[in-house]
């Protein structure tokens, strides 16, 4: 694992607070993220760590608080300036959201084609270049419902690097994946942030792959950040929060029965059911 | 009371907000044309998507209907002796209605459904989501071109069925019952108005496609990303096409034939 290669922020998020139909689901929330590092926001699902991806992305507005990304606030941007800043972003969706009807070449191609005059010569050198630096160069020619979901993932992740990008962001990328598929996955988001020189914000609840790529963990819990740090830090803590999520204990701060009426009242027994 | 005119008024104002909605969608997707003209490829292949593949059911359906104008038109028309005005009756028949409504109609069930579906997939897929995350609008790269395909495809499979009806007319009527060949065809070609009869069939079967592609185009974009999300949509597009067709016909029937 390489340190980040200037400690200036990229990414600042600061008493971000957002809900969902008045529900709220982040309170108060403050990250940042250091040019050149590879950032990991964990947590349990329905913690918020896709809609912070997505706060991130400009595809939802804070109600309280600033997205900064490169010293503009996000939610501020109009149409024009949204779509310019987010040739600068790359983004790997869960599944990889690879346009089933194009091939894996043209996937790839796609950005490029919309985004830039490059002739067509010059795209496809990029493009077999991406699919070179994610190990897929002879599948160029296959359909998406060809290949893998780990081969899809990374051909989603080619795609998203295919406009060289200062920003990566990464929803889910090892859900779902077998073990080898999984560790390639990993390995490429390290690798390809350290050679783009990219700042990098990994949303994921995969302890051991995260913690052996990421530079700084944030662990979100509650809609706070309850815990941040580096993996080593986290794995010293002794708060109960961290270490249950860490072991992936059933017993701890987060209860496993949700809140509901006594069972024998619902049963029947010692009362009216509810 | 006061709680029932509360719900009222909150559905009241919901679909106004739906229909202002629904307008500003129309609107940019209208704005949208010149951008996806200026790109043909995208527009020929929806084209063939949408075109080439109802030109069997449409040709299908058209010489059926053709049979049908033959058999009921010679069955009323020779109780008057008026048998061999049958070319005549089944032309306007075809022209002035059939063709543009049951076209329509066809292309909603067999276009239309299948634009809401892909487009709804494309959505629960994430692929539009991850369209906007590449800077890319995926109402003009995904939406527009479809929409100026469906228009440009409608009034040509309109005309088709309008065509092959009037041969399945010509089929009955001449062939199989005996009216007579010369009358069948100089009624027709001295009866059928082509600014009044033909051009408002065209133009009916354009307003017709613009109908049938923004409502599957619309219900799609909106249709909650999952299975039942886009199934629900696909059965939406093809009542709503429907009624929409049904009703913008006899509007513009009466607009365009009223006086006549």
């Amino acid at each position: 694992m390489s340190s980040p290669a200037c400690e200036s922020p990229f990414v600042s998020i600061d008493s971000v607070s957002f809900g969902y139909d008045a529900k709220p689901l982040l309170r108060e929330v403050s990250i940042t993220a250091p040019r050149g590092a590879v950032i990991a926001l964990m947590g349990g699902s329905g913690s918020g760590k896709t809609t912070l991806l997505r706060l991130i992305s400009g595809q939802l507005r804070p109600d309280a608080g600033r997205v900064m990304v490169e010293g503009q606030d996000v939610a501020t941007l109009d149409r024009q300036s949204l779509y310019r800043f987010r040739r600068r972003t790359g983004m790997l969706f869960q599944f990889g959201a690879l346009f089933t009807d194009l091939s894996v070449f043209d996937n790839v191609a796609f950005p490029l084609r919309e985004n830039t005059d490059l002739p067509e010569s010059m795209i496809r050198d990029l493009v077999l270049m991406k699919l070179e630096a994610v190990g897929l160069r002879g599948s160029a020619a296959l359909m998406p419902a060809q290949i893998s979901g780990g081969m899809a993932r990374r051909v989603a992740l080619a795609r998203a690097m295919a406009l060289d990008p200062p920003l990566l962001m990464y929803d889910e990328p090892f859900a779902g994946l077998d073990p080898i598929s999984l560790g390639t996955i990993a390995h490429l988001i390290r690798s390809l942030n350290d050679a783009l020189g990219a700042t990098s914000i990994v949303v994921t609840h995969d302890v051991p792959e995260t913690f052996a790529i990421a530079d700084q963990v944030f662990l979100l819990g509650g809609g706070r950040v309850v815990a941040s740090g580096t993996p080593a830090d986290l794995r010293a803590s002794g708060d109960p929060f961290v270490t249950q999520f860490l072991h992936g204990s059933r017993d701890g701060p987060v209860a496993f029965h949700q809140a509901a009426p006594p069972m024998a009242s619902q049963l029947g027994f010692g009362g009216p059911p509810r | 009371m006061i709680g029932l005119l509360a719900r009222c008024g909150r559905g009241v104002r919901l679909t106004m907000a739906e229909i202002g909605y629904g307008t500003r969608f129309f609107l940019r997707l209208c704005a949208l044309i010149p951008a996806a003209l200026a790109r043909p490829r995208l527009v020929i292949d929806q084209l063939h998507f949408i075109g080439n593949r109802s030109l069997s059911i449409i040709l299908v359906s058209g010489l059926f209907v053709g049979f049908v104008l033959g058999l009921q038109g010679y069955y009323t028309l020779q109780r008057y002796g008026s048998a061999e005005a049958l070319g005549l009756l089944v032309a306007l028949s075809l022209v002035r209605e059939l063709g543009p409504v049951v076209a329509a109609l066809l292309f909603a069930g067999r276009a239309g459904t299948s634009l809401t579906a892909e487009v709804g997939l494309m959505k629960a897929g994430e692929q539009l989501v991850a369209m906007e995350m590449m800077a890319v609008d995926p109402v003009g790269r995904v939406l527009a071109p479809r929409f100026v395909a469906a228009i440009i495809a409608m009034p040509l499979l309109a005309a088709l069925f309008s065509a092959v009806g009037i041969l399945g007319g010509w089929g009955v009527g001449v062939v199989l019952i005996g009216v007579d060949d010369g009358s069948f065809w100089s009624q027709m070609q001295t009866g059928v108005d082509v600014f009044k009869d033909v051009g408002n069939g065209v133009v009916k079967s354009v307003v017709f496609g613009v109908i049938c592609a923004f409502t599957a185009l619309f219900v799609g974009y909106e249709a909650h990303p999952t299975p039942e999300g886009v199934a629900r949509a696909t059965t939406t597009t093809v009542v709503a096409s429907s009624l929409a067709v049904l009703g913008f016909d006899f509007i513009l029937t009466a607009l365009m034939f009223g006086t006549t």
